[in-house]
Formats: structure tokens, sequence, C-alpha cells
């Protein structure tokens, strides 16, 4: 079965998901993505790469954030960028995804950057677009999250360099997490010797260990040594899914206080992918303090989004 | 077909010579990546000119991305000095379409407005398709459209010429 | 009418039966097995050269839409699909809409199929009142107006206490219950639990969704002594509680369907929404045990599952699409390449589809009991003659089912089906005949 991201000469046409992805393709992003964080410094933030192209932002799941940095990405590189709001337009009247996608492909959109509910839209979408038609996935369901995958190994290369020597740990409530899913599949292919997993077993279960990662219950034994701790947001539905007790005890027993980051290595880095619950998995200090990456990781963001659109845009199905 | 015997050692020489005339103390010499980033790098050191020069690349404004996908060399540009106001020289290895430069102008304007843009090449091949001119070139040949020249750099530094058929 | 059907190979699984000969039928039952009787003039001679003969296949499961559902004509296309597939009796589950639940809707489904002259369809009728799982149906009437056994299809009974009270009661009257062993609340998931689920996001439906039903299946059978027929077994675990349940002695009987025996939740690829299944595919040593139980008796049938899917319920991302997959017209030629994987010779392979699905049926075949699903003289003429040699693609296009979505389709899998149908005949009418 071909990768549906891949063209016959193994070239990038799609971003979907992490996996599947050769390294040298990962790597390409990567470097790509280091020339567009310069052009975000000039004084003309501006490259005509995607002039005359039309992006069309289809987010089925809600987040500002995300379609924010997509359509600022987008706009670097000369792109025409259409926002569709779609819980409140035809899909809630009752179109079907593929009937949205062929309406608005008939409006000669040259790409889309989708985010969807359920695990594997994007994938739907890609096989039933155009050949020059390009789809970026923005989240899908629990399944990937590539691009913030990415620019958290560019964070991660820019502060560390070498990927082969490091031990990066992943906290939080992994079982739904497409960002830890991307990240766990990047850091195999850029071949980190060590990602754990951490939390308790109803967010980390053990069959966890199936995609190359170690499986940690006790945070304390899951960031000592760190150089890369990467928290991750919890969310209210856990709670009321009978997944865990209450915010409190998560902070408790698994969240990223002075005394668990001293755990780790002198120079170790904090990663989120936000937006950060303060108190519940990262403690304010920890979150503002030195350690913290945070804030460069949305910098890296916007280049990197940068990055994947011009790879896709160039390369022919 | 024979294939053209271009010195490309003995043509720098020429270049360096011609060049005395086009550049003032405070001109910023600025090469085209890559042929024409090794001939500055070279002309910098030989003419010993303070400072550092300049290397620039077409990558990211070129009219071919449609076609070709991202180039290569994307990111290279490096221009350590104040674009405003200031007296600019591009070197480049191979003149030809004129596309190139083209580009590169888009890009140098994308940091800020010099004073002067002048152009000197290695090797003028004709075939312009838009109106630009060298201030200088070394050398002024005729080649079928299909062959390609590029400019090589030994390990020793020296220079030599390498075509190819675009076949 | 009289047919002869001559020069085939014989094939009966039920006897044994593995020879070359003549089958002649009249009045619509076999007259002779192997030699033509004297002075018998056919009305129709039907060439079985390079040809099995075999009984018509009879397929414990096969959703026909009927009543209810969507689209037109679906009886007689479904039907007309069955009759392609060589499959000559069918059970169909009781979740049409409104659900087999009433005598009078039973009635009508019969007569309309009976007029339709082409697979004889034995209904399931609905367990409790409208599926839900709290009042109990008139078994005696529907039974009456042509019901084999009951069931709650694919929704669960969450309350324990109106389960055994259903078993208790259908085991007044020795009917049998049909039961998916699937847990309520476990079994709420898209993909079976394990690393491709786990990679691919998808909601898992782990293995003890499974055997936590079956172990409470079991221990009301113990309690009620009713005959219970599990469906879709998949999982190895499950076959296992299966074997020792029947060791003890419980009257259980199994099927399970031919996607679970061929497939593996590997084949979900990238998220191909023709996989997605109910019960989901399970992984390869799950495949394994299922095949090993259908071979040696522990699951007695193999069954198509067919379920016709609308066209548009399949182009959603996977966990949103609807689950199910056409199969009449493949349960012959995806038995037969199960047999020759498994080493079996044909009479073998041929009796998960003949034979042994019409004992699990017993008693509640009435007189057909002696003769369905086996080629006997003085029996029924339901018969399928095929070529065994010959190869075909599963073309969607061309499939007679209006459900077209299958995890077989040549595009995807590459796969060619051995055992192309020649002709169908039911109660010696032709049914189908291939072109």
């Amino acid at each position: 079965m071909r990768n549906p991201q891949l063209n016959r000469h193994g070239e990038l046409i799609h971003l979907l998901s992490i996996e599947g992805l050769p390294r040298d393709v990962v790597t390409h992003i990567l470097d790509t993505a280091g020339t567009f964080l310069s052009v975000s410094e000039r004084e003309v933030k501006k490259v005509p790469l995607l002039r005359g192209k039309s992006v069309f932002n289809l987010f089925f799941e809600n987040s500002t954030r995300t379609r924010t940095t997509f359509e600022i990405a987008a706009k670097r590189l000369s792109a025409d960028v259409i926002n569709l709001d779609i819980a409140r337009s035809s899909t809630a009247k009752g179109e079907s995804l593929l009937d949205t996608i062929a309406n608005l492909s008939a409006m000669h959109a040259d790409m889309f950057v989708v985010r969807h509910a359920e695990s594997g839209a994007p994938y739907l979408i890609a096989r039933h677009v155009a050949p020059h038609v390009h789809v970026v996935n923005a989240g899908d369901g629990r399944h990937a999250h590539p691009t913030q995958g990415l620019l958290d190994m560019y964070t991660i290369r820019h502060y560390k360099r070498d990927f082969t020597n490091l031990t990066v740990a992943i906290v939080g409530d992994i079982v739904h997490s497409r960002v830890a899913r991307s990240d766990i599949h990047a850091l195999a292919t850029l071949g980190v010797p060590e990602i754990r997993a951490v939390g308790p077993r109803t967010l980390v279960p053990g069959d966890l260990r199936e995609m190359g990662v170690r499986v940690c219950h006790d945070m304390a034994e899951g960031v000592r040594g760190a150089d890369v701790v990467i928290m991750l947001r919890l969310q209210n539905e856990r709670m009321s899914g009978a997944m865990l007790p209450s915010a409190g005890e998560f902070f408790k027993t698994y969240g990223l206080t002075p005394d668990k980051l001293a755990l780790a290595k002198p120079d170790a880095i904090v990663m989120h992918p936000g937006p950060i619950n303060r108190g519940v998995e990262i403690d304010s200090s920890v979150a503002d303090g030195s350690h913290s990456v945070i804030l460069p990781q949305v910098t890296f963001g916007i280049a990197v989004r940068m990055a994947v659109m011009s790879i896709i845009a160039g390369n022919e199905a | 077909m024979s294939t053209l015997a271009l010195d490309a050692e003995a043509l720098y020489a020429e270049l360096r010579a011609g060049l005395r005339g086009l550049l003032a103390p405070d001109t910023a010499l600025v090469g085209i990546w890559s042929g024409g980033a090794w001939l500055a790098e070279r002309l910098q050191r030989d003419l010993q000119r303070p400072g550092a020069h300049g290397v620039i690349t077409s990558t990211l404004h070129r009219d071919d991305f449609g076609e070709r996908g991202l180039a290569g060399g994307a990111g290279a540009t490096q221009l350590p000095f104040e674009v405003d106001g200031r007296d600019i020289l591009l070197v480049d290895d191979v003149l030809y379409t004129g596309r190139t430069v083209r580009a590169v102008l888009n890009e140098l304007f994308d940091y800020g407005r010099p004073a002067r843009v002048t152009l000197a090449v290695l090797v003028d091949r004709g075939g312009r398709e838009l109106p630009i001119e060298p201030a200088f070139a070394a050398a002024r040949v005729a080649l079928p459209p299909g062959q390609r020249l590029s400019l090589a750099r030994g390990d020793d530094g020296r220079f030599t010429f390498s075509t190819r058929s675009a076949a | 009418m009289k047919i002869l059907i001559a020069n085939g190979r014989i094939v009966d699984p039920a006897s044994g039966r593995d020879e070359p000969g003549d089958l002649a039928v009249a009045d619509g039952r076999i007259v002779s097995l192997g030699r033509v009787p004297a002075g018998f003039e056919p009305d129709r001679r039907l060439d079985a050269r390079g040809c099995v003969v075999a009984p018509g296949l009879v397929d414990l499961a096969a959703r026909l839409r009927e009543p209810g559902h969507e689209h037109e004509g679906m009886l007689e296309s479904e039907l007309g699909a069955a009759a392609a597939g060589g499959v000559t009796s069918l059970v169909c589950p009781p979740d049409t809409d409104p659900p087999l639940d009433e005598p009078g809707l039973v009635e009508m489904l019969k007569f309309r199929a009976r007029k339709l002259s082409r697979a004889r369809l034995f209904p399931l009728g609905a367990l409790t009142r409208g599926l839900a799982g709290e009042v109990l149906t008139e078994m005696a009437e529907l039974t009456e107006a042509g019901c084999i056994g009951f069931s709650q299809a694919d929704a669960a009974v969450r309350d324990t206490l109106v389960l055994q009270r259903a078993l208790q009661y259908a085991a007044t009257w020795g009917y049998t219950v049909w039961l998916r062993p699937q847990d309520a609340w476990l079994g709420n998931g898209v993909a079976a639990s394990g690393a491709v689920a786990t990679r691919l996001g998808l909601s898992g439906v782990p293995v003890a969704a499974e055997t936590i039903a079956l172990h409470t299946v079991f221990e009301l059978v113990r309690a009620t002594g009713a005959r219970v027929h599990l469906c879709r077994l998949s999982s190895a675990a499950g076959v296992a509680l299966l074997r020792a349940a029947k060791a003890e002695g419980l009257p259980v009987t199994a099927d399970v369907s031919i996607n679970s025996l061929h497939l593996t939740d590997v084949d979900i690829g990238y998220f191909d929404s023709a996989m997605r299944l109910a019960p989901p595919l399970r992984q390869q040593r799950d495949r394994d045990a299922l095949r090993a139980g259908l071979a040696d008796g522990t699951i007695d049938a193999l069954v198509s599952d067919h379920t016709p899917v609308a066209a548009d319920a399949k182009q959603l991302p996977f966990a949103e699409a609807e689950p199910g997959a056409t199969g009449l017209e493949l349960l012959l030629g995806l038995a037969l390449t199960w047999g020759e994987a498994a080493g079996l010779p044909l009479h073998a392979a041929l009796a998960a589809v003949t034979s042994r699905p019409v004992s699990v049926l017993g008693p509640a075949l009435g007189s057909l009991a002696s003769s369905a699903g086996r080629l006997v003289e003085g029996g029924v003429a339901d018969v399928c003659v095929f070529d065994p040699a010959a190869r075909w693609a599963v073309r969607p296009e061309a499939l007679v089912s209006q459900g077209k979505h299958t995890p077989f389709a040549f595009e995807t899998s590459g796969v060619e089906l051995p055992g192309l149908v020649r002709a169908t005949l039911v109660a010696g009418v032709p049914a189908y005949e291939a072109r």
C-alpha cells in the first residue's frame, strides 16, 4: 500500500501524518523551516512562493490558535487565505464531508488545511481531491497533528542539536493525544533512543509500548535524567469519563513542578503544545521559567508550517 | 558535439582585473549562490577588501516554483550589512536568461532599498529573456540551448567549468 | 419442471459423497443421484462438465434490509444476490425497520420472499420488543409465523435479569436464542484494541468485550438450559471459551463471518472504511484461532454476514462510517479459499456452508431438516453448480447486491476468488444461471 502522502517519486504532496515518512523527508522539512525563520526576521516578511494560490482553512473542530498560525504562515507565502467556520455552515446542516470538499474545490481551492474530530478524515479528503490540490492535516481525532510534531522536533533540534543521544519524556493524557502520537513517530524517525510516556494507567495504557515508548506510571522515574520534557494538556472530559478523579490530584501526581523538573537534566527544556493549563499539568513558575521554550515553539510553528506548505505546493501528485 | 574549452581560472583573473573599475571602497560585494558565492568569497580575499562578502539566493523568488518545486539553496542568503542606501555589486558565474538575477533582485529588495545595483559575471552566454545586462563579463560565448554550464570548485579552491546536456 | 444436471462432480458433505454423476430433478425434488432413471425426459439439460454439483449454500446471517431501510427493491436484489452466490437458504436477523417483533411483519416478509422464488428465507424474530432489551416478544406466535429462532441482532441486552428471563422463556419451547457476544459498554469502540487502533487513534474494542459477554451467556445457559447460537465470534480467547463450553456439554453453537476468517486489523490500512465492520477485525492470532476453530468443529458454521451499506454511508471518516460489507456473492469463494489454505478436501470446505449450518438450525427447519444443505434422493432440489477451477475478481459494479462495499474488491485487495457459480436451483427451479 503506497503512502498517500508521497507521490511516486517519494516527494511529499500531502502532510497527513509523520508515520511512514522517510527520515530525509522529515529533515528536509526541518531544514526548510530554518530558511523561513529567517524570512520572519526580515523587514519584508513575505515571499511569493504561494502567490495566486488559495489556501482554505477547514476547521471542523474549533481552534483559533492553530488556525491563526496557519493563516499567518500562508499569508507570508503570499497565498490567499479563506477561513471556513464549518460548525456554523452547511456541514452542520447535514452536508457530507465530501460534498463540502467538492463544493470548495469548485471554488478553485489549491490547498486544504483540515482539522477534524475523527481520526482519518484528512485521508478521506486526500483520496478525493483533484491531483493539483494538497491537504495538510491540522489535527485529526486522536491520530495525528503532524505540523505540531514537526515544530516540536525543530524546537528540540534548535536547543539540543543531536537527536541520537536524547531522553525525551512525554507526560499526560497520551492515549487521547494526537500531538503525542506525532511526537512519538517523529522522535523515533529521527533516532531518539529513549522516549518515555508518563502518566496514570487510564491515560497511558500498557499497549502504548507497541509504539516503541517506555511506559512510566511514576512521574519521578519518568522525568529523571530527561533532556526534554513535553507536557500535554489535560482536558476536562477526562474527569467526566471516569479516567481521573480531579485536576488537583493530577497536578499532585503528574504536574511539572520545580522539584519534579529538578530531577531532569540541568539543561533540560520544557515544552507544551499549548494552550497551557496552569496548575493542572504545569506549575506557573515552570511555564514562565528559564527551562521553558513554550513561546519559541510558537515562533517555530509558523516557520514549520511555511516550510510544509511550500514543499507540498511545489510537488506534483 | 565539440566541447568548448573554457579556462575558468583564466577568466577569473580577467574578472578580478575588470572589477577594479566597478568597486568603490564601500561597495558591497554579493555573490549569487552557489557559483557566484564562491567567486565573491575569493574576490573579497584576493582584492583584500575589508569586511565580509554577502551571499544571496534566488530560491524564494524564482518563477519556476510551480514546475520545479522549492529549489536547493533556500536559506543561503546572508547579507552582513545594511542594504538601505548601499552600493551593491552582484557577482555570478554564468548569465543566461536573466531570470535568476530577476529573482535575486526581488530577494535583495526584501531586505531594504539599495542605492545602486550592478552585475558582473564570469561568462555571459547570451539567450536573455529579460532586460538584464552585466556591467562586466569576462567572456561572451554562445552555447546550444540544451547545454548547461556551471562553475565547479575543486578541493584546492581552483575553479573549473562543467558542462552538461539537459537530456 | 424436469431438469437433468449432467456430467458433474457430485459433492455432498453430509454423506461424504464425491464422485462424477448426473443429478435428476422433478417436481422440486431430487429424483436420482448418480445415474439417470430409465425414461427420464428432462425439460432442461444443464451441462455440468468440469463443475461441482453441490447442495445449495445455507447462510446463517444475511441482512436483506426489508422491511424498512431506504432503498426500494432490496428484497428482490438481495435474494437475487443470494441466488448468484449459490445460496439457497438464508437466515436474516430481526434488525429491520421496524424490527421483526410482530407476527404480521414476519408473515409479510416470508410471503414476499416466496413470491420471488429465489432463496428460502428463514427469519429470526426479535427477542425483545423493538430490540430494546426490556419486554419479551410473543415468541410462540412469531415461531408460528415462520421464525426459526430469536435474536437481538447487534443490540446487546444490558439487563441481565431480562436476558435470563428471555432465555428461560425461549427454553420453554426449545427455541434457540441467537446472541452477539459483545458487552454493551466495552463494545463501543470502532476498531479492535491493539497496536493498529492505538497507532491510528481509533477507539478500541478490547477482547474482554467478547469474553465477558461469553462468560455471561454461558452462565445463563447453565442456569436456564436454553439453546444459544453465538453470532460472529472474533477472538482466539472467545474460541477457547467456546471449546470449553462445548466440552462441558452446554447446548451452544457458533458461527464466524467471512470477514473475520480472512482479514485482520492491519487491513484497515489508511483508514479504509470498507474495513469498518462489526465485530471489528482482530489480530493475526485471532484469525488463526478462528480458522482452526472452524476446521475442528468448535465453530459450527461460516456465514456471509451480508450487510448492504449505502454508498455514501462509507464515504465518511472511519469512526463515522456505517459498519458492514456485502457478502452473499462471496460466501462460496471465501469458503473455498479457506478450505484450500487449510488443506481441507472440498467436501469439508463446503460442509461449513451447507450441512453444518443446517445442523445449527436443527428442528427449526421442520420438514426441510432432513434434506436442506444436502443432496439426497427424495430430498429438496436446492442445488448449486459451480466451476471450482475458475477464478474471478470481485468487481463491486458487477455484483447483483445493492451493497457494493467489500474488503475483497479486486481493485484494493488484488484477490481473486475461486469457485464461479454456473447455476443455482431452489426447489428444483433455476433461480440463477450464469451467462
